[in-house]
């Protein structure tokens, strides 16, 4: 017979079990709730025209994504560029030369950043990035600028991908074995040399890895970049041009779609296209870092 | 404690820079053969520690070291664990000042020229130095890009020179007829025997004047250690090599000049006759009956 | 002077620069916010409720966005430590180390922490349509709890993974069951938990994206777990919107309420940790 302990132990088990299966349960629910609430515009829409038509008029029945795909690669594109050479500079200075002292300070920082919350980057943007567009930056380039533009959503959403980038790559550095940098300075390499040629050839594909987690997240991001990247639904031309991806869209409608099926059934589309990639680039990466773990454990 | 015992060599003159470059680049010169017999000219050198004191943190690591190592000899350090074998040797390519809060006190002086002071170029020096460590560490790379690596970093990059030097210096190591046909493949998947023996080639390829071996044997199987041995006998013809061992009977077998440390000093140096033979030092007598290690 | 001394100074040089990019960041965004927010800031702000004619520029304040943060965080976070410590208490002593399961979970939670909350609060909100149900606090709660849960379980699970196995051998030895060691593990990752939950709570506090679909927004303190409530986020954000220069000032005083806040989180979390690694062997 079993014992009321060991029965509970089972018991507790057999719960717990299931919270830890929750977690897939969730993701797979996710995927075909979405997939379900968007078939009706899937039904009436090839998958060719939804992806790469610039025709975005609800009332009418047309559903084309492409503005939207577009917003979003120019603010991320543009988020990556900026700021991963910042992300990787940052992250070797803080593992390969910084004092334990300087990394006491810049740590916190970075915590900071990390952990502000999106709509505080928006009102940060706001209030110093788009004058800052508008008044200094764009006057070189073109005529008029509002400063709401893809180059400010890409730069707040940059910084706010930034503590993120930062502290991948410095848990990716510090697992490079420091034998290797022996060996390396100990041929009469220097420090950057060595980070060069050693360090940074020994982790090219977890910095990979973390440069598409970022850029996952920096897709999924919402409220700090639609208060500045301008909300138009045009495919934007430069970085002058407003923009609108995605969650922006998302956001913005998410009340008045409900009077129309089509539309409603469009937003979850746009929800299923963000939770596919992201879903997908995390998987990849996620792998990726969990081996590159392993190795040097 | 018994003081340093000198070992006489000729006061040296230094190699300019310039030379040692060309050196680098046109080495077909130095091939280390049996038949070939290398004539080093003047540049003799030789390793001179004078009062080096060393703290890490609160910790005093070398106490009062001096020392004068020989040219073109293996000199084996010998001694329990934690006595400073290894720092004596990161001391040497200045590896050390890496270690967080390290304190150095005193001289080295290598051909004459003081290398603990500031306002040196260390890679200049590391260069003369060449590094064996404990566990190969071959670099993410291909066989051939690992032997090739210090000479790029020291600006050749020339393909038909560099596959020259490749070629050398693997058969330097006896490695080159094991790896020929497979110089792209990474490194990582020679045995650890063979990637000793590459590492030895990659710190040749630089042109040291000095092999630091740090137990370069300790973690090989005993018949891949009895080739990187064998080396190092052969090498000596052209290379001092320094040494830290644990194994005694090691030191036995290979060592010319023999220093003995316990608890970060030097107790005894000498030739390895005569330390082996008629220790001075009661300590030396213990550690070498084996009372304790 | 050689090439690669150069290049070493002008390396050194960018990534000087770099680190410090990652200072001015910070040090902008708490001055731009603070200064702006300092001088729309009023004790009515965070005492009142808005008045009629809020919205154009009259009296009151964001006390029903707190307040509305407040239940919501709360609750979120109390549901997500009685979802998140069995979960993590399990994958660290049921299953073993090396174990399949363990594995896929910690990468679902892990792509689940990658899920943006646009995403959440979409799926919550179809749900809650199918259901029949109106954007509600209960909504607010539930999306918020889905999202930190994998924050919770992974940050709690990092400090539990350091566990050491023996101290369970040894409450094994004395008979213990599995589930008997909960207390031993519980005491052990007490500071796990601890950053785990402030890490959360910023989080939890600062998402707005899952809460505009399911909470909504409402000007009154809520009353029961149907009726929306208002949230700090939103309230920068629609406020932010509207063309009057009073009320996008309380926009500012409300992010820099919610800037405090989450500073304040972010201080004592690094406190915890610092405490936290004093005290480890």
């Amino acid at each position: 017979m079993i014992s009321l302990r060991a029965l509970k132990d089972r018991t507790a088990g057999g719960v717990m079990f299931f919270l830890t299966i929750a977690s897939l349960l969730l993701v797979v629910a996710m995927g075909v709730g979405l997939y379900f609430k968007s078939s009706p515009v899937l039904a009436d829409h090839s998958l060719g025209e939804l992806l790469f038509s610039s025709s975005w008029h609800p009332m009418k029945g047309e559903f084309g994504f492409l503005p939207f795909l577009m917003g979003t690669l120019w603010v991320t594109g543009i988020a990556v560029i900026l700021f991963l050479p910042v992300a990787l500079l940052a992250a070797i200075y803080l593992t390969e030369y910084a004092r334990p002292a300087v990394r006491k300070y810049v740590f916190p920082a970075l915590d900071i950043l990390a952990g502000l919350p999106s709509v505080i980057y928006g009102v940060w943007g706001t209030l110093l990035i788009i004058p800052w567009i508008s008044e200094w930056l764009a006057p070189h380039f073109v005529e008029f600028s509002t400063g709401y533009t893809a180059l400010a959503g890409g730069v707040v959403l940059g910084v706010m991908i930034l503590p993120l980038m930062v502290s991948l790559f410095i848990e990716l550095f510090t697992s490079v074995p420091s034998e290797l940098r022996d060996a390396s300075t100990s041929l009469g390499a220097t420090r950057w040399q060595t980070v060069k040629r050693v360090v940074l050839r020994k982790s090219v594909t977890g910095i990979l890895a973390a440069v598409v987690l970022a850029v996952s997240r920096a897709f999924g991001e919402t409220i700090a970049v639609l208060m500045v990247c301008g909300n138009l639904p045009e495919v934007p031309r430069s970085i002058f041009n407003a923009c609108y991806p995605l969650p922006a869209l998302i956001a913005n409608n998410y009340g008045e779609m409900l009077s129309f099926p089509q539309y409603e059934a469009a937003l979850m589309f746009a929800a299923m296209i963000l939770f596919v990639v992201i879903l997908l680039f995390n998987l990849i990466s996620r792998i990726i870092l969990y081996r590159m773990e392993k190795r040097f454990a | 404690m018994k003081s340093l015992i000198k070992y006489f060599t000729f006061t040296s003159e230094l190699r300019s820079d310039e030379q040692s470059e060309e050196n680098i680049l046109g080495r077909r010169q130095r091939i280390f053969r049996p038949d070939y017999k290398f004539v080093r000219g003047k540049d003799e050198s030789e390793i001179r520690a004078e009062g080096l004191n060393i703290h890490i943190k609160e910790r005093h690591i070398l106490k009062d070291v001096n020392l004068a190592l020989p040219d073109k000899k293996i000199t084996c350090v010998i001694g329990p664990s934690g006595c400073g074998k290894s720092t004596l040797l990161k001391t040497f390519n200045r590896l050390i000042d890496s270690v967080e809060g390290i304190r150095i006190e005193g001289k080295v002086l290598l051909n004459g020229e003081d290398i603990i002071g500031s306002g040196q170029d260390i890679t200049r020096l590391r260069r003369k130095m060449g590094l064996v460590s404990q566990k190969p560490c071959p670099l993410p790379m291909s066989i051939f890009e690992n032997v090739a690596y210090g000479c790029r970093i020291h600006g050749l990059a020339n393909k038909r020179k560099l596959k020259m030097v490749v070629k050398h210096y693997l058969e330097a190591v006896g490695l080159w007829e094991e790896v020929c046909d497979r110089l792209n493949t990474p490194a990582v998947r020679l045995s650890i025997g063979q990637q000793q023996r590459l590492c030895l080639a990659r710190s040749l390829a630089v042109e040291p004047q000095f092999i630091l071996a740090d137990e370069a044997t300790s973690a090989l199987d005993p018949i891949s250690s009895k080739t990187i041995e064998e080396l190092f006998v052969k090498l000596k013809r052209n290379y001092s090599i320094i040494m830290v061992t644990h194994t005694l009977r090691q030191a036995l077998r290979i060592a010319d000049y023999v220093v003995f440390m316990y608890m970060g000093e030097i107790i005894e140096a000498g030739d390895a006759q005569q330390v082996f033979n008629d220790p001075k030092h009661e300590l030396t007598k213990k550690y070498l009956s084996g009372a304790f290690s | 002077m050689k090439f690669k001394f150069i290049e070493e100074r002008l390396f050194k040089l960018l990534m000087y620069l770099a680190t410090l990019a990652v200072f001015g960041f910070v040090v902008s965004i708490i001055w731009t916010i603070v200064s702006r927010g300092w001088g729309a800031m009023s004790w009515d702000m965070v005492s009142k409720l808005p008045g009629g004619g809020f919205y154009v520029g009259k009296e009151g304040g964001f006390l029903n966005a707190i307040v509305g943060s407040l239940y919501i965080v709360g609750a979120s976070t109390l549901l997500g430590l009685l979802v998140s410590i069995p979960v993590v208490f399990y994958m660290n002593v049921y299953l073993s180390k090396n174990s399949r399961l363990a594995y896929v979970a910690r990468l679902a939670y892990d792509v689940l922490f990658g899920i943006p909350s646009i995403v959440y609060g979409a799926f919550a909100f179809t749900i809650m349509i199918y259901f029949g149900m109106k954007t509600s606090l209960a909504g607010g709660i539930i999306v918020v709890t889905l999202l930190i849960v994998p924050i919770f379980i992974r940050s709690m699970d990092e400090v539990a993974r350091t566990f050491p196995r023996e101290l369970l051998d040894a409450a094994y030895s004395l008979g213990a069951t599995r589930f008997e060691t909960i207390r031993v593990v519980l005491r052990q990752i007490m500071p796990g938990i601890a950053t785990a939950t402030l890490l959360s709570i910023g989080r939890a506090i600062g998402d707005a994206a899952g809460v505009m679909f399911t909470a909504g927004y409402t000007d009154s303190i809520p009353t029961s777990l149907s009726q929306p409530a208002a949230t700090m986020p939103l309230a920068v954000f629609f406020q932010m919107s509207s063309p009057i220069k009073e009320v996008q000032n309380r926009a500012y005083a409300a992010a820099m309420v919610l800037t405090l806040i989450v500073l304040a989180l972010s201080v004592a979390g690094r406190l915890i940790t610092n405490r936290f690694s004093k005290h480890r062997v």
